[in-house]
């Protein structure tokens, strides 16, 4: 049984059709791309598969469990974490304290243990900090421990979300458009963290529209367009399918 | 070093000050400090968690009400009353915050001063019989500690501003912990806070309790420093006192909530003798504080972790 499985998912805007029946597995393991052009319903679907909006119809089966009108903080903590398109940090905060909040999910101290700190409560707080720093330098931004997020360049800020989320110790992470905004160089860093964080077991589903980086770091693709699933595959055989090069180019009517 | 020598012997010198002043002014300092744990509650609400929460007055008229009730009906101990003060505020706070916990800036501003209103309106009208409408309520006797009775200024001083550091040392501590994070985390960002697994709901939910914990408590303090209650000290322009005392002294930060109550409650008193003068000059000056400086006077310290040193000593 497949690590994620979408069956038959919509969500309608109005009278508009976002995601239009959509089914798909992600295998645990596996690096999965999410394509297609701008209003295909990509991040709807990112959306709710991590409990933002509420399917109006369809199954989101995550590890044995529906997922469908369960809370965001709860599908967190059963295992899925996310990045945003548009970065979205803790900017006042520093960058140890914006990785540590991925652990958060994963401590039990409650308002009285915070305020008496008893012995497993700073226990916690330092495993806290270790498994963020352990992430921290996962992506290579160790040396910025104290800087506030908002100081940190624009691919940074990206890498801190993609430890942020890993803080979280996720069976699958969500990466909504990682390579925006990144150079090529970076882009080339970013691909090579991609697969080392599926060489952790960790299983990743991206959405991406830069196609080097699609076709080069995924295995299996699903592509979208106007909400509906028009194509899946392994890359060459999306490449080559009539369909998504109609999708992406248009096609001449005659 | 220097710096902490020097607050030490600052705190010192202030808690010997009431050997050296008048009542009067020790009683300007009780009041300076009944309002500085007050808006050190709403801080925990406004200025850690960034709700915009103006009916704070309505959390600490429910603990100093429950008290008078309860000391003037069955002579209960008013020291007794304080936990029990803070915990029908505290379940007064669940219940209104619950259905508008999700409501977000301006939204949740204006259900909170509906909320104040509602609570003076309700006090005045002799609600249940029990809060004696406008003439409020008298005859609330003093706490007795250990067979000290607490009474004069002085006494009053030591009892206010005890209280107010224990509630510095706590909430500092909570400050620095999960909690005080989850609080910050949705301050900055909600919807990131609950993308990485903050609960924020509940947290949201947890900050307006323990908030109004603490001014329930403090209401008990009010009730038995003033023996007489009456709605007029609930109203809605106490709440903008404190919401304009955690604002001014900057959101967020202990330090600065302190040091606002002082100015706000401690300057007018100073300048007394230009009676209506001083208040024009005092809506000027905070109009100019947000302008020049918006994050208020000390902005809350950025916390301190053991790893930052052990990074130090390793460039070394």
């Amino acid at each position: 049984m497949a690590l994620l499985h979408l069956k038959n998912l919509t969500k309608y805007f109005g009278g508009l059709a976002a995601v239009d029946d959509v089914s798909f597995d992600v295998e645990e393991g596996s690096i999965v791309g999410l394509i297609g052009p701008n209003g295909a319903g990509k991040t709807t679907v990112f959306n709710l598969i991590t409990g933002h909006y509420v399917p109006d119809k369809g199954e989101i089966i995550f590890d044995g469990q529906n997922l469908v009108k369960k809370p965001t903080h709860q599908i967190v903590s059963l295992g899925i974490a996310r990045t945003f398109q548009t970065i979205r940090l803790f900017k006042e905060l520093s960058v140890l304290e914006n990785a540590m909040s991925g652990y958060h999910c994963r401590m039990k101290a409650g308002i009285f243990a915070c305020m008496f700190k008893p012995r497993w409560q700073r226990e916690e707080e330092k495993r806290a900090i270790d498994i963020a720093i352990k992430e921290l330098e996962f992506v290579g931004l160790k040396v910025d421990l104290e800087q506030k997020a908002k100081n940190l360049s624009y691919g940074n800020q990206r890498l801190l979300e993609i430890a942020r989320a890993l803080a979280t110790s996720p069976k699958l992470i969500i990466l909504d458009e990682p390579a925006g905004g990144m150079n090529d160089q970076e882009t080339q860093e970013l691909i090579q963290l991609i697969r080392n964080i599926r060489d952790r077991k960790i299983t990743v589903l991206l959405i991406e529209h830069d196609m080097n980086l699609v076709m080069d770091v995924c295995e299996y693709i699903v592509v979208l367009d106007n909400g509906k699933k028009i194509s899946e595959g392994s890359p060459e055989q999306v490449r080559e399918d009539p369909r998504v090069i109609e999708a992406y180019l248009g096609i001449d009517e005659e | 070093m220097n710096r902490k020598y020097i607050t030490t012997i600052i705190v010192i010198a202030f808690f010997l000050s009431p050997l050296f002043l008048n009542s009067y002014w020790v009683d300007v300092l009780n009041n300076i400090g009944i309002y500085a744990i007050l808006a050190l509650s709403l801080n925990f609400i406004l200025g850690d968690t960034g709700l915009f929460h103006m009916g704070h007055a309505a959390f600490f008229a429910v603990g100093a009400y429950t008290t008078a009730i309860l000391n003037t009906m069955y002579h209960i101990p008013i020291i007794l009353l304080i936990p029990f003060s803070g915990i029908t505020a505290a379940i007064f706070a669940y219940l209104v915050a619950r259905p508008i916990i999700h409501l977000r800036g301006d939204y949740l501003l204006i259900v909170t001063i509906g909320i104040v209103e509602i609570v003076r309106i309700a006090l005045i009208n002799n609600i249940f019989g029990l809060t004696g409408g406008s003439n409020g309520i008298f005859g609330i006797s003093r706490p007795n500690l250990l067979g000290l009775v607490i009474r004069r200024p002085e006494h009053f001083f030591y009892y206010i501003w005890i209280f107010l550091a224990i509630s510095v040392f706590l909430f500092e501590r909570l400050r620095n912990s999960r909690f005080g994070r989850a609080l910050n985390y949705i301050k900055e960002d909600e919807v990131a806070a609950e993308g990485t697994g903050v609960n924020i709901a509940r947290y949201k939910l947890i900050a307006f309790v323990i908030g109004a914990f603490w001014a329930g408590m403090v209401g008990n303090i009010y009730a038995s420093k003033m023996t007489i209650i009456s709605p007029e000290s609930f109203t809605f322009w106490e709440s903008v006192v404190y919401f304009c005392i955690v604002i001014l002294g900057g959101s967020g930060s202990i330090s600065g909530v302190i040091l606002g109550s002082f100015l706000l409650i401690g300057l007018p008193e100073i300048f007394r003798e230009f009676s209506q003068a001083r208040m024009l000059a005092f809506g000027l000056a905070m109009i100019i504080m947000m302008i020049v400086r918006p994050q208020g006077l000390i902005p809350p310290p950025p916390r301190k972790y053991d790893v930052y040193m052990d990074k130090k000593f390793a460039e070394n």
